[in-house]
């Protein structure tokens, strides 16, 4: 049952991942966009995206501390 | 032959578990490598039925170092201060000014920013100090521990609370957990999703900040594990990896202290400067 229960807390870290990397990338892609045209709004841009990717890495690390108690249990 | 170094691959990879187990969680006794300082021990006590020790672990230890190292950096930069500051104070105030003005002012404008940037200072440099120390050799992350952050946490919900009844009174502090515009009879649900979002909020730093030290440490520490389990011919890779994860390190460290700093103020500038 432990074997399962590691592989269940690697699997379910790279899952996480995969969709927090996805978000921050979505993030990032959106705002470089954004400071491209418009490159004089680019602090407030940076503030808000930081913000907003500290928000989506919180979610991922939920998930990452629930697969570390589950590998080490 | 191969059995029996496949088993000693085994049992190293088990000892640097433990070693890295035991660089995250706490302990009574300080390594800092030659030798080791052990704390003092304070009898544990009940009170009320709880199970209450007091003694100074080595997480302990390193808030008080933080503690110290941040009074005697303002004692530094207050000693004397032109019209224009250099060194020290320069830095310090460059930090400062950009707490005030970047993160305070822009979150929750510029009444409020006045009155809420000490507290914001303080909780930035002494995360900042935190997460520093514990990449210094021999010492420890307090902020890699989930108690200290939970502690912090606890702290800025405090603060956000009390900053929103301060401005929006009792009845007013009351009302933002219904938002306006919403229909009436969803009022239990909306009232029970800001009471969970209101907890929901510190409980997310606490975990951000705890997760992204703790997470830097272990990668480092079991890259350099590698080279006990995989031998020598490992190591150049394991250094160059391991020399890039503590330049990010440092990086992170900056990183989280802003980020939990200026999650904090947007959280109060939502109260104290919402439209409603």
């Amino acid at each position: 049952m432990e074997g399962l229960a590691h592989l269940a807390a690697g699997i379910g870290a790279g899952l996480a991942v995969i969709g927090g990397g996805y978000g921050i990338g979505q993030l990032a892609r959106g705002a470089m966009e954004g400071t491209a045209r418009q490159p004089s709004a680019s602090n407030d841009i940076r503030t808000s995206m930081i913000i907003a990717a500290a928000l989506i890495e919180g979610v991922t690390l939920f998930a990452e501390v629930v697969c570390i108690l589950l590998a080490f249990k | 032959m191969h059995a029996e170094a496949t088993q000693a691959a085994d049992n190293m990879g088990k000892q640097v578990g433990e070693m890295i187990m035991h660089h995250i969680t706490n302990g009574n006794e300080v390594d800092l490598g030659f030798t080791k300082i052990h704390l003092p021990a304070i009898t544990p006590f009940e009170v009320a039925g709880v199970h209450v020790d007091m003694s100074i672990s080595k997480v302990v230890f390193f808030m008080m170092v933080a503690a110290f190292l941040l009074v005697l950096m303002a004692l530094v930069v207050r000693r004397k201060v032109g019209l224009v500051p250099r060194g020290m104070a320069n830095f310090v105030e460059t930090l400062v000014l950009f707490i005030r003005d970047d993160v305070a002012k822009q979150t929750m404008g510029k009444d409020a920013a006045a009155k809420y940037t000490p507290y914001l200072a303080s909780t930035f440099f002494f995360i900042l100090t935190c997460n520093l120390l514990g990449i210094l050799p021999g010492g420890t992350t307090p902020t890699g521990n989930v108690n200290v952050t939970a502690g912090l946490a606890a702290i800025a919900f405090f603060m956000i609370q009390f900053a929103g009844i301060k401005k929006l009174g009792v009845g007013g502090w009351l009302g933002h957990l219904m938002p306006p515009g919403v229909p009436w009879w969803l009022a239990p649900v909306m009232i029970i999703v800001e009471i969970l979002g209101m907890f929901a909020k510190p409980f997310a730093l606490c975990i951000r900040l705890f997760a992204n030290m703790v997470a830097g440490h272990v990668v480092i520490l079991s890259l350099i594990g590698l080279v006990f389990i995989l031998g020598w011919a490992i190591t150049p890779i394991t250094v160059g990896f391991g020399l890039f994860m503590y330049i990010l390190e440092l990086f992170v460290a900056l990183l989280q202290a802003y980020v939990f700093t200026i999650l904090t103020s947007l959280f109060i500038g939502l109260l104290v400067h919402s439209e409603h």
